[in-house]
């Protein structure tokens, strides 16, 4: 299975903890590849965020991550709409996808 | 698989609004979202027409969602009110001086002419300066105290009707909670109104008092509308991170809680034998307050006197610091009159009386005094204010230093979010 190319972009603070960079292309493994154990063939958000864990996130984790998920207060947009109409951690990425991920937890 | 818009206005749904679970499309989020907040404003009555009005801008996503919002309803239902910003410059090296930037920006956007107080011009000392003095615990209470004062003083210099200001849903959701968890009552009384203030004060008016954080942030996103975020860099406000870690993790299991806990606060009723502290104006500076004296004088007399935790918990308190302060004060003043009263003087006509230098006297107490330059003419204000403490011991209030404000003790909306975020659930 060839590598997934997406767009990741960080925005509202969370950028903070991902060196301050707000747009990004990246590129993912095959799945089964990077993560043998989870039996699947594509990749969904919810390996996203594992991948996103182990490869841009540099500080504080707990301020971005909880559980398998995003920290409450972390909005997702798929592609700009809303991940929650897109069954959230479930939404299988297409190529080019674009994953925007804005938290409402920093003050201004 | 796109979702439909859920008013069959034909396009793809683009959200799905927490508030109440509908689906919509950019457009119709729009449109929901600004009208809800125009239903707020008439139904709550928060404006007159031709009043003018200072929105309370720190360039954070709230404030300047709230300054596009109250234009675009402005001219869309002819209000016919004098929109302008108000900011305040606490003086935080790489926080306010960026998000000021924000404001400018806001400033030259919605064409609303802009006025900046600094903490610096108000009460002589800039936050970084006062964080050298106390440290980073109990900061958050200067910055809330001052930044609520200075805004009154703002709104009054500028001659305005009215504060706005961009307190959102999940800010009161999580301001109920806090001070039900904090026993607060007279807060937990006051802190849903969607007015503040009362006769005499310039109210305070919260358009964005029923709209979620996730459609405010999805407003600004959607409207690409310029904001600024990071956490202030002296932030940590633990406790109210765990109270917002505990909502955000309610509100994604069910979303509707935020409301229904504002609709519980609103509706609590106070029994009648619980005694309330009553509102006054502060008999120094003439601004509001629950006390004789109000807190922003407290802290600020306490920075002045280098006794900077003083104003920072119980009255009784304050009022032993300053006694045994007056004590060494006369003690230095024996001093003084031996040294013949030489090079008293000298510094007198500064602000701060030197707290940062050391007591040079070796004939003086212990050391842990200021410098000999705390002159005389200071000790009548510090007599007159412990006067003023002795006046109230007689009246027990029932809080403790708090001054008559609805939910700004310490960092709330604007700050202190993430501080308490690490610690989690």
């Amino acid at each position: 299975m060839p590598a997934l190319k997406i767009n990741v972009h960080f925005g509202g603070g969370a950028e903070l903890l991902f060196d301050k960079i707000k747009k990004r292309e990246v590129e993912l493994p095959a799945v089964d590849k990077y993560l043998p154990e989870c039996e699947k063939k594509g990749w969904t958000i919810r390996e996203l965020l594992v991948w996103i864990k182990e490869n841009l996130l540099r500080e504080r984790p707990e301020l971005f991550l909880q559980g398998e998920s995003v920290r409450p207060g972390i909005l997702v947009l798929i592609n700009d709409t809303d991940w929650e109409l897109y069954g959230e951690l479930d939404y299988e990425l297409q190529p080019s996808d674009t994953i925007t991920f804005i938290s409402t937890l920093h003050g201004g | 698989m796109p979702v439909p818009c859920g008013t069959g206005c034909g396009k793809n749904a683009a959200l799905k609004r927490p508030k109440t679970g509908d689906a919509l499309c950019k457009e119709c989020f729009f449109w929901a979202f600004e009208t809800e907040i125009h239903f707020t404003i008439t139904k709550g009555e928060l404006f007159k027409r031709g009043d003018s009005v200072a929105v309370a801008a720190s360039g954070g996503k709230d404030s300047t969602v709230l300054a596009h919002t109250l234009k675009t309803l402005n001219e869309r239902y002819d209000y016919g009110l004098n929109l302008m910003l108000l900011s305040i410059d606490e003086g935080i090296t790489g926080y306010r001086d960026d998000s000021l930037e924000t404001v400018k920006q806001n400033r030259d956007d919605y064409e609303m002419p802009l006025k900046i107080l600094s903490y610096k011009d108000l009460y002589g000392w800039t936050m970084d300066e006062i964080v050298a003095q106390i440290g980073r615990k109990n900061n958050c209470t200067f910055c809330g105290v001052f930044r609520r004062q200075a805004l009154d003083r703002g709104a009054a210099l500028l001659g305005v009707k009215c504060i706005a200001t961009g307190h959102n849903a999940d800010d009161i959701a999580e301001t109920v909670l806090m001070n039900v968890l904090r026993g607060d009552i007279a807060r937990l009384k006051r802190c849903t109104a969607i007015t503040t203030g009362s006769e005499g004060t310039i109210p305070r008016v919260k358009p964005l008092k029923y709209t979620y954080e996730k459609e405010i942030v999805m407003y600004a996103h959607y409207k690409k509308l310029v904001y600024f975020s990071t956490e202030c860099v002296f932030a940590p406000n633990a406790y109210r991170g765990h109270a917002r870690a505990l909502l955000k993790d309610l509100e994604k299991i069910r979303p509707t809680c935020i409301m229904d806990i504002i609709y519980s606060g609103e509706t609590m009723s106070i029994k009648e034998e619980v005694t309330l502290p009553s509102q006054r104006i502060c008999t120094r500076c003439k601004f509001v307050s629950s006390q004789e004296v109000c807190k922003a004088c407290v802290l600020l007399e306490g920075l002045n006197k280098g006794l900077p935790k003083l104003g920072i918990g119980k009255s009784s308190k304050a009022k032993k610091m300053l006694e045994e302060y007056n004590a060494r004060q006369n003690t230095l003043e024996q001093v003084i009159d031996d040294l013949n009263d030489t090079n008293i003087k000298k510094k007198s006509g500064k602000k701060r009386n030197g707290l940062t230098d050391k007591c040079n006297s070796k004939t003086c107490c212990s050391g842990n005094c200021n410098s000999t330059q705390n002159n005389m003419e200071d000790n009548s204000k510090i007599n007159s204010l412990l006067d003023e403490y002795s006046l109230k011991e007689t009246d027990k209030p029932v809080q403790q230093l708090n001054d008559v404000s609805d939910d700004e003790e310490g960092c709330s909306s604007s700050c202190g979010r993430l501080g308490g975020l690490g610690v989690g659930f």
